[in-house]
């Protein structure tokens, strides 16, 4: 068999991802993570209804990385990413999990060469485009904003 | 006595004397469970890491073969073993509690067939006794070195596979020894197919055309029907993996070949999420080994082309946009 026709085979018949069912699951589940989240800062209004609002969203952020780790740590993110994808990947809860799941995984390896060097090799590019990106728009607001 | 273009049948009798597996948990709970020798209930197996785990499991399953032949550590001449972690440790690892000549094999999933080739050529030839071939896989030894950490939350695309966690062995011998154990008569060294797949999610779909090659070229060489043999039963090409390889074969002119059958595609079952079905070194292994052998030696079937597959890329050949090459060795095994 010719090597074009296989490929175009392949690309034929292989089995493709459910589309439908894979995006109203990944709404749903980023849906219900966004809404903790909202939920969590209301939470923080009522503790401490005087704090600034930049102040809250901080709070916020950072209660929604500890659950995030938290649900990593046991055992339970990994289990929501196979039916959400993306829906429990994009909230920050999943930058967590991709930073906190190689750090569990290379803990065997020591302390500096396992989970220090390792922890980022997921989430490694997210902070180089994060940072790259905020250097252009800094710039781009420093003189033309 | 070499035949055909890449195919041998052994001149002297080379006797199966024994097969042992053991399987992790969820291998346990899949369709053949209740086949294999030892099912763990935790893939750790009170190890430190996953990596001794499949160390431990791998010399585990040579003894446990050893002990089922009825022999001991001085009879064997020499160990063929490989595994899919970086430089096969598991193997090595596993052989330095033995003092056993050992040599190490890899060439992926199908290294249990290259074992079982090599072995039988030895014996035949009259320069070994005893061998044993084995091979392990284990899915969180793989997870790590060809994926993602295990706690990532990621999704499995439609044509991924899940690596048998699992250590086979089997013992081949000059030496008859019980019976109802099939002989290995035959076997064609498969060679290195690259068909231009570039996903690493479709393993399946880079094997399958190895796999019809050495099919093809075992009936070519040893001039039998694919009906000779009750089954031709290939590694870890998955459901899909498999319809493509009955594809190649009718756009080869092999058509109606309905005996053929996958490891992968029928290990787990349907609840147990895993896509396509199973793979690693320790799929086909496993699966000869602690069912078919056993069916074998109850009269269900008494002729087998077994045909383990193996894609040989690393985690780093397809970012550098690299296609997959993969192979496929036939071992025919007959009982007399």
């Amino acid at each position: 068999m010719e090597k074009e026709r296989y490929l175009k085979l392949i690309k034929d018949t292989s089995p493709k991802t459910k589309m439908a069912r894979t995006l109203v699951f990944s709404f749903l589940v980023g849906g219900s993570i966004c809404c903790v989240g909202q939920l969590v800062s209301d939470i923080i209004m009522l503790i401490s209804p005087a704090m600034p609002e930049i102040e809250m969203k901080m709070w916020t952020t950072i209660v929604m990385i500890f659950l995030g780790s938290f649900f990593t740590g046991i055992g339970l993110y990994d289990k929501l990413g196979y039916y959400a994808g993306g829906g429990s990947i994009i909230p920050i809860t999943g930058f967590a999990n991709s930073i906190v799941s190689p750090a569990m995984e290379y803990n065997r390896e020591g302390i500096v060469f396992g989970v220090c060097a390792k922890m980022f090799t997921i989430a490694g590019p997210i902070i180089v485009f994060g940072i790259v990106s905020s250097v252009i728009v800094g710039l781009i607001g420093m003189f033309f904003v | 006595m070499k035949c055909g273009e890449r195919s041998f049948i052994f001149d002297n009798s080379v006797y199966v004397r024994s097969g042992y597996t053991i399987v992790g948990d969820k291998e346990g709970k899949g369709n053949y469970g209740n086949y294999f020798d030892l099912v763990l209930s935790d893939d750790l197996w009170g190890q430190k890491s996953y990596e001794r785990a499949e160390c431990k499991m791998h010399k585990e399953a040579i003894l446990g073969a050893m002990q089922k032949a009825g022999i001991n550590e001085s009879d064997i001449g020499l160990m063929l073993a490989g595994d899919l972690m970086n430089e096969i440790v598991g193997s090595g690892f596993a052989a330095r509690d033995f003092a056993c000549g050992f040599m190490g094999l890899y060439n992926a999933c199908a290294t249990y067939g290259e074992a079982l080739l090599l072995g039988g050529m030895l014996i035949s030839a009259g320069y070994e006794k005893y061998v044993t071939c084995s091979s392990s896989s284990h899915f969180s030894t793989a997870e790590r070195q060809y994926r993602y950490p295990l706690e990532l939350g990621t999704q499995r695309t439609p044509t991924s596979q899940w690596t048998v966690t699992g250590a086979g062995c089997t013992v081949l011998s000059a030496e008859f020894g019980e019976e109802g154990f099939p002989l290995v008569t035959a076997g064609t060294i498969g060679r290195v197919i690259d068909m231009g797949v570039e996903d690493e999610g479709n393993m399946g779909g880079a094997m399958a055309p190895a796999a019809a090659d050495t099919i093809i070229t075992h009936l070519r060489d040893t001039k039998r029907d694919a009906s000779y043999y009750d089954l031709i039963l290939t590694g870890d090409l998955g459901k899909y993996g498999k319809e493509l390889l009955q594809y190649i074969l009718a756009d080869e002119g092999y058509d109606g070949i309905n005996n053929l059958q996958d490891c992968g595609a029928i290990y787990f079952t349907e609840d147990q999420k895993t896509e396509q079905g199973g793979s690693g070194a320790g799929c086909a292994n496993t699966l000869f080994n602690g069912y078919f052998l056993k069916k074998m030696l109850q009269g269900k079937y008494s002729k087998i082309l077994l045909v383990p597959t193996g894609a040989l890329l690393s985690r780093d050949t397809p970012l550098q946009k690299e296609t997959i090459p993969s192979i496929a060795h036939a071992i025919a095994f007959e009982k007399k």
